[in-house]
Order: C-alpha cells, then sequence, then structure tokens
C-alpha cells in the first residue's frame, strides 16, 4: 500500500473536486452522528455514478486501501467513522430519484436521496415511503438500507427490509450485481434481506427501488398520562392484545417529558410519571371507531389524562417532542450515553425497574424513550464526564442496560446498528460459532476485507471489552481512541 | 406435540459431515413442489414439534420447525391471531418449517409481506452439524447481518431449520370478497391501480374472466371500502383454494408454472391459462410452450417462473453467472461439504 501512488491514480479516475485529500478540509468527514469518534481519513471520494464508484474499488482492491462508506452522516454508531489509512466514499452526490412510477408504486433512487424527499415527490400521486427514521430530514437511503433503518411507525409498517423491493450492488472487485427485483421474490438467495443492515461491510449500494404505500386518508394522536410507567406498560399490552396495530405507540418517562417540554413545549403533563403517544390510521370510519377504543382501553390502565390531537400542528407538536427527545434531554447534565437495546415488549415493566435500580445502584440519572409498540429503549444516561470516575460508571451502567436486554431475550441494538460503538457488546448477544459464520458471510462479499473493516463484527478476541457511546457538550472525551 | 429432537438431528448431521454423504431435508412432505429432487439420507423433521413459546400481546411466536402449521393456525387463532403471510396449506401434513424454507406466501403477500417479512429469527444446524442462532424474538434487531431471512426460500440449502420465531398479527374482524367480470388486462392494471388507494385489501386476484377482491380489516374500514367499490358484487370465498392450489385451475393437464412478475407487467401471448394472484405478482400459467419460452417470458416481465407440475428439467430460473459464483460462496459458508439438500435449488449448490 503506497498512499501517494494510490491519491495520484486516483486523481486519473476521477475529477478533481470529486476527491478531497487536504489536511484542512478532511475533518469535515472525521465522525458521523457519533460524534466521540473521530479519525481523519486518507481522502474523501465523492462519486456522482456507478462506473465511478466501480473504478474506485477497483482501484482500492489494487492497492489495499480500505473502504468506509458513507451517506448523510448522521448514523449514532460510528458506522461511517473513518479509517486513517482508507477512504471515505461518500455517496452524498449520487441524489437521483430516477424513477417514480406511481401504477406500480415504487422509487428508483440512487442511495444518496434523502429518506424525506422520497415521500415528498411521491405525494402528488398519493403515495408516500413509510420508514420514517428521526433523522429523514438528512438521512439518505443508502444510509437507511446500511442501517435496516426503522422510525416510529414501524410496528405497522415495517422497517426498510420491508420497504425496498431491489438494490444494484456494486462489490469490492467491481462486480456489478442485481439483488431482487420489483417482482414479490426473486430466483435463489433472498440477497436483499442479507445486504439490508449489513453497515457497508459486504458492497456499495448504487441504486435501491423503494416500496411506495398509499397514503391514510386519516390519522389520530392520542395522548395518554400516567401516574406510574408500570400502567404506561401495561396499557401498551392491552391496546396489542386488544388487536390493535397503531401505526405508532411511543412512551416517555418524566425525565423525558420535563425535557421535552421544555425544549418544545407540546403541553405535556410534566407531573405524569409516564405518557404514550398513540397514533392511529386509516379511514375516518375507522380512526374513530379505534381511537374510542383505545381511549377505553387507556382509561382501564389508569391513565390520569387523555388528549387528542385535534389539528395537524398539535399532532406535529406531539411528535416534534418525542423526536427531540435526544437533545432534549442533552440539556439536563453536561454528558449523556445513549441505548438503543431491543426487549419483549412484555418485559418492558421488568426492564424499566432494573433500569431504576442500576440507576441507584451507580448514582448516575437516567430518562427512557421507547418505542413502545415493538420495544425498542434507548435509555439515556445522565452523567459528567469532568466528575472522576462517572464516565466509567455510566459505561458500567449502559453495559448492565445492554447486558440486561440480552438476558430476557432481546438485542443490543434495535435500529441504530453495531457500527464500532457496540461492536463489543455483539458478544453478548452472538456464540463464537455465530460470530464465525458472520465473518465467513463477509469474505464470501469482500475477501480482501477492505468493506468498512472494524465495524459491525467484533474479533472474537475483542470480545472482553465494553465501549459504548459519550457525548459531552460537543466535544470529545478520548480523542486518540484507538479501537482495532 | 412438544417434541425437541434437536439433539437427534444434530447428530444425524454431524454423521452425515463426518462420513460425507448427503441429507435429504424432509417436513410434511406436503410440498407440491419442493425443488430439484435430492438423493441422500432423509432428515425428517416431522417429529421435531412444539410450540417454544406464544405470548400474544407480543405478537411473536417461536415454534419448532416440524409442527403442523394446522396446529399453529389453531393456536393462534384462538387468540384472534394469525400468521400475517397465511402460507398455503396444502395438506394437514404441511410443516412451518416448509413453509418458510420455501418461503411460501398467500392471498395477502402484497399488503401483509411475504413469509421471510415475519420472520424473526431461527435456529438452524448448518452442515457441519453445529447449531447456530440467529435474529432474536424481538420486533426490532439489527445485530448481526440477518441470516434468518436468508434461510427463507433457500430451500434448506444453507442450513436445517430446527426453530423460528414469527411476527403474528390480529385476524381481521371482518373480512369480504367481492367480484366483477373483466379481462385480464383491465383486471392487471385496475388492481394495480388500487394498490395505490388507501383500501384495506387483503386480496386480489384474477381468473375465468372475474376480477376477485378481498377485504380485510375493522367492520367500519371494510364497510367505507365496499361503498367506495360499489361496481363490484359479493363474490365467492376462492382464497384458500388458489393458495392452497386445491382450485379446478390447477387440474388442467398442460405442465403448471409459477411466474413471480413486476406486477403492473402485460399478460405474453403464449398458449395456456393463466390465473393472476397477488395483485398482479405471481401468476399461473397452464401452457404447453417450451421451458425456455416461458423463462424468457418471465424474464422480460421482470421476474422469474418455476416449474410446478408435469413437464421436466430444471425446477428454478437459471441465476446469472456473477450471482450463482456468490450463491457458491454462500452456500460454502453454512456448507462446506455440500451436505445439504445438494441440487434442490440449483446443481451447482
Amino acid at each position: 500500500m503506497n498512499p501517494a501512488s494510490f491519491l495520484a491514480e486516483l486523481r486519473e479516475l476521477l475529477p478533481a473536486d470529486a476527491i478531497v485529500s487536504r489536511q484542512s478540509t478532511l475533518p469535515a468527514w472525521e465522525c458521523d452522528g457519533l460524534s466521540a469518534m473521530k479519525r481523519v481519513p486518507l481522502a474523501v471520494v465523492l462519486p456522482t455514478a456507478e462506473s465511478e464508484v466501480q473504478a474506485v474499488l477497483r482501484l482500492c482492491l489494487r492497492h489495499g486501501i480500505p473502504v468506509v462508506p458513507r451517506g448523510a452522516g448522521t448514523g449514532l454508531s460510528g458506522g461511517a467513522l473513518p479509517h486513517e489509512q482508507g477512504i471515505v466514499l461518500s455517496l452524498a452526490r449520487m441524489k437521483s430519484i430516477l424513477e417514480l412510477n406511481p401504477l406500480l408504486r415504487t422509487a428508483r433512487v440512487q442511495p444518496g436521496v434523502r429518506n424525506l424527499s422520497v415521500s415528498q415527490a411521491a405525494r402528488p400521486w398519493g403515495l408516500y415511503y413509510a420508514p420514517d427514521p428521526s433523522s429523514q430530514i438528512a438521512c439518505t437511503i443508502g444510509g437507511n438500507v446500511a442501517e435496516n433503518s426503522g422510525g416510529v411507525h414501524c410496528l405497522k409498517y415495517g422497517l426498510t427490509v420491508h420497504n425496498i423491493q431491489s438494490l444494484r450492488l456494486v462489490c469490492m472487485d467491481g462486480e456489478i450485481l442485481t439483488l431482487g427485483g420489483t417482482s414479490p421474490d426473486s430466483a435463489g438467495y433472498d440477497l436483499t434481506a442479507l445486504l439490508t443492515g449489513s453497515e457497508g461491510l459486504l458492497g456499495i449500494v448504487t441504486e435501491v427501488t423503494l416500496r411506495l404505500l398509499p397514503l391514510p386518508e386519516h390519522t389520530r394522536l392520542v395522548m395518554a398520562a400516567f401516574n406510574s410507567t408500570h400502567q404506561a406498560a401495561d396499557a401498551v399490552s392491552r391496546i396489542i392484545a386488544a388487536g390493535i396495530i397503531p401505526a405508532g405507540l411511543e412512551m416517555m418517562d418524566n425525565p423525558a417529558i420535563r425535557a421535552a417540554e421544555d425544549f418544545v413545549h407540546a403541553g405535556y403533563p410534566v407531573d405524569a410519571s409516564a405518557i404514550l403517544l398513540c397514533e392511529v390510521d386509516g379511514a375516518m370510519a375507522e380512526v374513530e371507531a379505534r381511537t374510542s377504543q383505545i381511549d377505553s382501553l387507556l382509561r382501564d390502565s389508569g391513565a390520569s389524562h387523555i388528549r387528542h390531537a385535534e389539528t395537524e400542528e398539535q399532532r406535529n407538536l406531539l411528535w416534534k417532542g418525542r423526536k427531540s427527545a435526544f437533545p432534549a434531554v442533552g440539556r439536563l447534565a453536561p454528558d449523556y450515553y445513549c441505548m438503543d437495546g431491543s426487549i419483549p415488549r412484555r418485559k418492558l415493566a421488568e426492564v424499566l425497574d432494573g433500569i431504576e435500580q442500576l440507576s441507584r445502584q451507580y448514582g448516575l440519572a437516567v430518562a427512557n424513550v421507547f418505542h413502545a409498540g415493538d420495544g425498542n429503549l434507548h435509555p439515556l444516561i445522565l452523567y459528567d464526564a469532568n466528575q472522576p470516575g462517572e464516565l466509567e460508571r455510566a459505561e458500567s451502567f449502559g453495559a448492565d442496560i445492554l447486558a440486561l436486554s440480552v438476558a430476557v431475550g432481546g438485542s443490543i441494538t434495535g435500529e441504530h446498528g453495531v457500527g464500532l460503538e457496540k461492536i463489543d457488546q455483539m458478544c453478548l448477544q452472538y456464540q463464537a460459532d455465530e460470530m464465525a459464520c458472520f465473518h465467513a458471510i463477509k469474505r464470501a462479499f469482500d475477501p480482501a476485507g477492505l468493506l468498512n473493516p472494524g465495524k459491525a463484527i467484533p474479533e472474537l478476541h475483542r470480545c472482553a471489552e465494553l465501549s459504548a457511546m459519550h457525548v459531552h457538550q460537543g466535544q470529545v472525551p478520548f480523542p486518540g481512541l484507538e479501537r482495532f | 406435540m412438544d417434541n425437541d429432537l434437536s439433539v437427534d438431528l444434530q447428530d444425524q448431521v454431524q454423521r452425515a459431515a463426518s462420513a460425507g454423504y448427503a441429507l435429504a431435508i424432509c417436513g410434511g412432505g406436503s410440498q407440491p413442489q419442493p425443488g430439484n429432487p435430492v438423493q441422500g439420507e432423509t432428515v425428517n423433521l416431522t417429529g421435531h414439534t412444539g410450540v417454544i413459546d406464544y405470548a400474544p400481546e407480543e405478537l411473536i411466536i417461536t415454534v419448532r420447525s416440524g409442527t403442523p402449521l394446522t396446529a399453529i393456525s389453531a393456536l393462534l387463532a384462538q387468540h384472534g391471531q394469525m400468521l400475517a403471510f397465511e402460507p398455503p396449506i396444502f395438506s394437514a401434513a404441511s410443516t412451518i418449517g416448509g413453509a418458510i424454507a420455501c418461503n411460501r406466501s398467500g392471498a395477502a403477500r402484497p399488503w401483509a409481506g411475504a413469509a421471510r417479512d415475519s420472520v424473526l429469527g431461527c435456529q438452524i444446524l448448518d452442515g457441519c452439524g453445529q447449531r447456530l442462532n440467529f435474529g432474536g424474538q424481538v420486533m426490532k434487531n439489527v445485530a448481526g447481518y440477518d441470516v434468518s431471512r436468508l434461510m427463507c426460500g433457500a430451500h434448506g440449502t444453507l442450513g436445517i431449520l430446527l426453530s423460528v420465531s414469527l411476527k403474528v398479527l390480529p385476524i381481521p374482524p371482518e373480512s369480504v370478497t367481492l367480484a366483477r367480470t373483466c379481462g385480464a388486462d383491465e383486471a392487471i392494471n385496475t388492481m394495480n391501480q388500487l394498490c395505490g388507494k388507501p383500501l384495506p385489501l387483503t386480496g386480489a386476484a384474477w381468473l375465468d374472466n372475474q376480477l376477485h377482491l378481498r377485504l380485510g380489516g375493522s367492520p367500519e374500514s371494510v364497510r367505507q371500502a365496499m361503498h367506495q367499490l360499489s361496481e363490484y358484487d359479493r363474490g365467492p370465498d376462492i382464497w384458500s383454494a388458489i393458495s392452497n392450489l386445491q382450485h379446478p385451475f390447477f387440474d388442467r393437464q398442460a405442465p403448471l408454472w409459477r411466474l413471480a412478475v413486476t406486477p403492473t407487467s402485460g399478460l405474453p401471448p403464449v398458449p395456456g391459462d393463466w390465473l393472476i394472484d397477488w395483485a398482479g405478482g405471481q401468476r399461473w400459467l397452464s401452457s404447453p410452450a417450451d421451458a425456455n419460452t416461458i423463462r424468457q417470458i418471465a424474464s422480460e416481465a421482470g421476474g422469474h417462473a418455476q416449474r410446478w407440475h408435469a413437464g421436466d428439467g430444471p425446477v428454478f430460473q437459471p441465476l446469472p453467472a456473477g450471482l450463482l459464483a456468490l450463491h457458491r460462496r454462500l452456500k460454502h459458508v453454512f456448507d462446506p461439504l455440500g451436505i445439504l439438500n445438494p441440487g434442490r435449488l440449483y446443481a451447482e449448490l
């Protein structure tokens, strides 16, 4: 590997403005949404066409240069953290919606297209793209595929994997494969599913065919307040047990409610121990019938207060509080540590109790926001890295929460991905044999191991350590951290 | 009913792996088209049965692979729930393992998803006899590659399913079939148009010059949809007969093909009879035309064709060379000795 000759050859392949290698400019790509981890890459490459992606990958393979793919860089697990001897392959300039077929209800897009812009483009035909991660204004479809992104509506409408039909993949050796298609299934193995959520380790996606859904006729959001988190968890179970699949079902505990209310003034009841946000959609008669059924289930569970969003503005405001819970909680303490555990829904109350107990044990406060409908927890541990020992306590606390999630039959990550952040916690969830299988899958696609090396699947000898995500007022708590 | 044969099955695979002989994996044996024939010692999964975990409010069930679909459906129905992908039940012997391995889905496929969309996790035996767990018993889990879904439609060539965790859904309280007379081209266009509207569709099929629609959901939503579709009459409940291939259409003598195609594609001029399901995406063709012609038709319509009954030759549409090479590398990951259902999907796997 000779970086100088690699860069010289790279400049012959691509126009000058597609390559960033000046030391003063490179730090713009030094991290993704997990700003605690930073590295400056050798260069950033911004192709505008699949043929350029192909040429760049072939060149990297010849020179043994690692490739870290990147969409908008909104990921929360360090999946797009650069490699110091490698390039960042930014797909941000491949941002065309290539085709929107209203009759077939598909959108064929390049990977750099923003999530929300698909729904905006489809709207004139009464269609939309269902997965709606909170970062949807900025995050790209390519990144969504890499992470198998969810959103607040995935209980009813599914994750990214349920809403894509076909991928074009450029392999590390430059071979181009079409996976899936616009038919309901394809010959051979379901490689579209395998690629979704593969965190850029298997190939570079250059085109995605998305499934579009008809916009619901009506939508209504119900907010309910509870005097205990147990009651709120019970209400979630009752709603599901009644045969209702709400379009969204979200829960926040008191610290999260207070922080969000302070932040957006949505009118949340700040004295409540927990609130639920429950959204139903469908035909008007359907929405009326379901909301009245939900009201009575909420009352039976002991809701102290129930409110319906009467206008679209009120609905958006109530959602805005939920969607900005992370930054809101970030104002409660100098630092917070964001978790992404996924648990069986019936274990919600048990896990909440466990988290509260750990909170006392570690002497650190925690605010909880949940995708309650699908059991995806985001506990936010509050701490101050300037206080000696707090950072380590927060780390141990977080590790215990993930261990608890796995112990009750859940997962270390519901939707943020493993990236580099949770690479060690993978060892809690999988045994050595499964991990060996993951590595073998990686080799089947990328035998040289150049695509996003060191992410998502840990080397087995790493499994003793635990690491975590830390945010300290935009500063780096451990700048020189070497992770592999 | 509750019978765990994991250890015996693991022994059987390990014996085959050390001696290097092939295994032919078998569930209820009810699949009308399980794939290309396999020569090998039978691995019988029908005794490996039982529900490992089911909490209705969780919307998740975990079952052993040999559990009959009828038993699972009956248990779920007691709690007002169902498998969202409505697997075809070809006979009382049909197992969940077979439905998942073959990725078989029923009438609601375009709206509720395929078998693979309901899969959350699985335990498999790989070709070395290792017991491996992938995915989990939770709705959302992005840790590790999605091997569980890779098993769907792999026809046992990547692993023997021991158990699967599946998302389940409430049974729609109301279900109504509507029908009207129309030609195939108009039906294809209409089905696709309707799919773009917020209607509670759970079925759209065309046969014998009749377009059939199934509406499913709450009484309120079904009633409103019926009002919007007032030009349709009430129709017969044909859905399970179509899914289970028990409709008289399937009694025809000419070779039967299953085509999965772009739902909006028109009907090509080929001799034979068509049954269009899945709002245009799945089409059954009974035709004397030769295999190459039918494969080409399917390919031009953006999909693939599977030979169903009668006729000879490979069952599945050939793969492009690059894709086949990748399939072989993946097969090698899970079954380096090539002992699991060799040739079932393709001669090279």
